[in-house]
């Protein structure tokens, strides 16, 4: 798997030939608080760059989640819809939010890379 | 208007506290370990509250203050016992709540303590009532501090000797490193415990004794979920001046005697209300599966017709699913009947539901 991207909106992606995962970084996590709701895309779905693609809840409030590059979703992750706390415990990993086809890789390599991100976080405090 | 602060403020900052602007004030709204493990605390140990923001509003007078405060106050006043407290609320002409509170009888009066959002009016409305030998005043040296969980009684007995013996809704003086402080049995979670009336300049010890007894703070995050899980409403959310006691499901909350004779703000409205009831009502709800049914969500009856909206919505994390208050048609607020909750423009099955979603444990 190809090293992880970040987007500006809190979202990760890693990419394995041309299907791309998602989810939500750490720090926005961290910055949402207890996660109580996952609503993950049906496959099928076609998202566009920066187009809502699923929604997360925490106990103060309801986030949409973007998908960082434009595709088709062919799968959406249903364990954290069945379990939303486990966002929390591994955002990065197991708790990925959707798969999809992508149709243009140069929207991957334009998205930060992890140093890039971290800086980004630390001079956009929220 | 600047942004205000209570005598704790730098504690909190102290504690890392994420803070929010709160009705005017810069109040936390959880701590480092998150709404849901504040929320678990509170209900297994016990939780601090710093409810300094709320009003704590004294009247003085003789038996006139009683007859000039019932106009505006549906409860039992003339038969309210000092140190014995009442929830209640101010209402206006149209029997709308201004405000909901809870009155306490002292020595020389009463004490209400008045939503922080909704003081300065409050006053403003009281006082219209009130003759010239009745004295009021808005105490600001005083801090309020909320100690709830079952484990408040016996953390708070080793160190003021006596509250013990308080029953619910009750309150007394006690002695506190040489001053005068008031605490009374009563809180907004579902939860034993104490409100602690105590001087600016002596809260922080106050609040350094229950850390060492490993109170957690709690933030208003987890009040929300608290309060919601217990049935309890909030001002200017499920309640407010458009909404009436019977509206608001609170008829209970209005003195026996008072249903009867009447003579407060309101009163013809209420009463007619209280012969027929109200169009719509105020009823707990229970989504069927995760999904959040937030403030302002429509409710739709099963066959598809808008028949109320959500006032307070969230995650119950002791309910361990989520809850949700507000007002629909009073023909839908039988428990059990189903509805449909529209999320994101998508309707998701729910059942109207018994208030409070969480027992209580006040102790009598």
């Amino acid at each position: 798997m190809s090293e992880k991207k970040f987007s500006k909106k809190h979202e990760w992606v890693s990419l394995e030939g041309d299907v791309a995962t998602v989810g939500i970084t750490k720090h926005a996590t961290e910055m949402l608080g207890d996660i109580v709701f996952v609503e993950v895309p049906d496959a099928g779905k076609a998202v566009e760059k920066e187009g809502q693609a699923a929604v997360v809840e925490s106990t103060k409030a309801a986030s949409d989640v973007y998908s960082p590059i434009s595709g088709e979703v062919t799968e959406g992750n249903k364990a954290i819809a069945d379990d939303p706390g486990s966002v929390n415990s591994d955002p990065e990993g197991a708790s990925w939010f959707f798969k999809l086809k992508i149709k243009d890789k140069g929207e991957y390599d334009t998205l930060m890379s992890k140093d890039e991100y971290d800086k980004f976080c630390k001079e956009n405090p929220s | 208007m600047e942004v205000q602060k209570t005598a704790l403020y730098n504690y909190h900052k102290n504690l890392g506290a994420k803070f929010v602007p709160f009705a005017g004030y810069e109040m936390p709204i959880q701590y480092k370990d998150g709404i849901v493990k504040e929320h678990i605390s509170t209900r297994t140990h016990a939780g601090f509250f710093d409810v300094s923001h709320m009003g704590q509003f004294f009247l003085e007078g003789d038996e006139t203050l009683t007859e000039s405060l019932e106009k505006i106050i549906p409860a039992d006043l003339k038969n309210l016992k000092v140190n014995h407290s009442k929830y209640s609320f101010l209402l206006n002409n149209e029997g709308g709540i201004i405000d909901d509170l809870i009155i306490t009888r002292t020595e020389k009066g009463f004490c209400i303590i008045l939503n922080a959002a909704c003081k300065e009016n409050d006053i403003k409305q009281i006082s219209q009532f009130l003759k010239k030998n009745h004295k009021h005043f808005l105490n600001n040296d005083l801090s309020l501090i909320a100690l709830q969980g079952p484990k408040s009684v016996e953390i708070l007995e080793k160190l003021i000797p006596g509250v013990d013996n308080l029953k619910f809704m009750t309150g007394s003086n006690f002695e506190y490193e040489g001053e005068k402080l008031y605490v009374t049995r009563s809180g907004y979670t579902g939860e034993d415990g104490f409100e602690i009336s105590i001087s600016n300049t002596k809260v922080v010890k106050l609040i350094d004794y229950l850390i060492s007894n490993e109170v957690k703070p709690i933030g208003l995050g987890a009040r929300d979920t608290l309060r919601l899980e217990a049935g309890l409403c909030l001002y200017g959310h499920d309640l407010n001046e458009k909404i009436n006691p019977v509206e608001a499901n609170l008829k209970w909350a209005i003195a026996k005697k008072r249903k009867e004779v009447g003579g407060f703000n309101g009163w013809e409205k209420i009463k007619n209300l209280l012969a027929n009831g109200s169009e719509k009502i105020r009823v707990g709800i229970k989504p069927d599966g995760k999904v959040i049914a937030r403030e302002n969500t429509k409710i739709f009856s099963s066959d598809n017709n808008e028949i109320g909206f959500v006032t307070s919505g969230t995650f119950g994390p002791s309910v361990n699913a989520p809850v949700a208050m507000g007002y629909v048609k009073s023909e839908f607020s039988e428990i059990g009947t189903s509805i449909q909750l529209e999320v994101r423009g998508k309707k998701y099955g729910g059942k109207i539901s018994e208030l409070p979603f969480y027992k209580k444990s006040y102790v009598k």
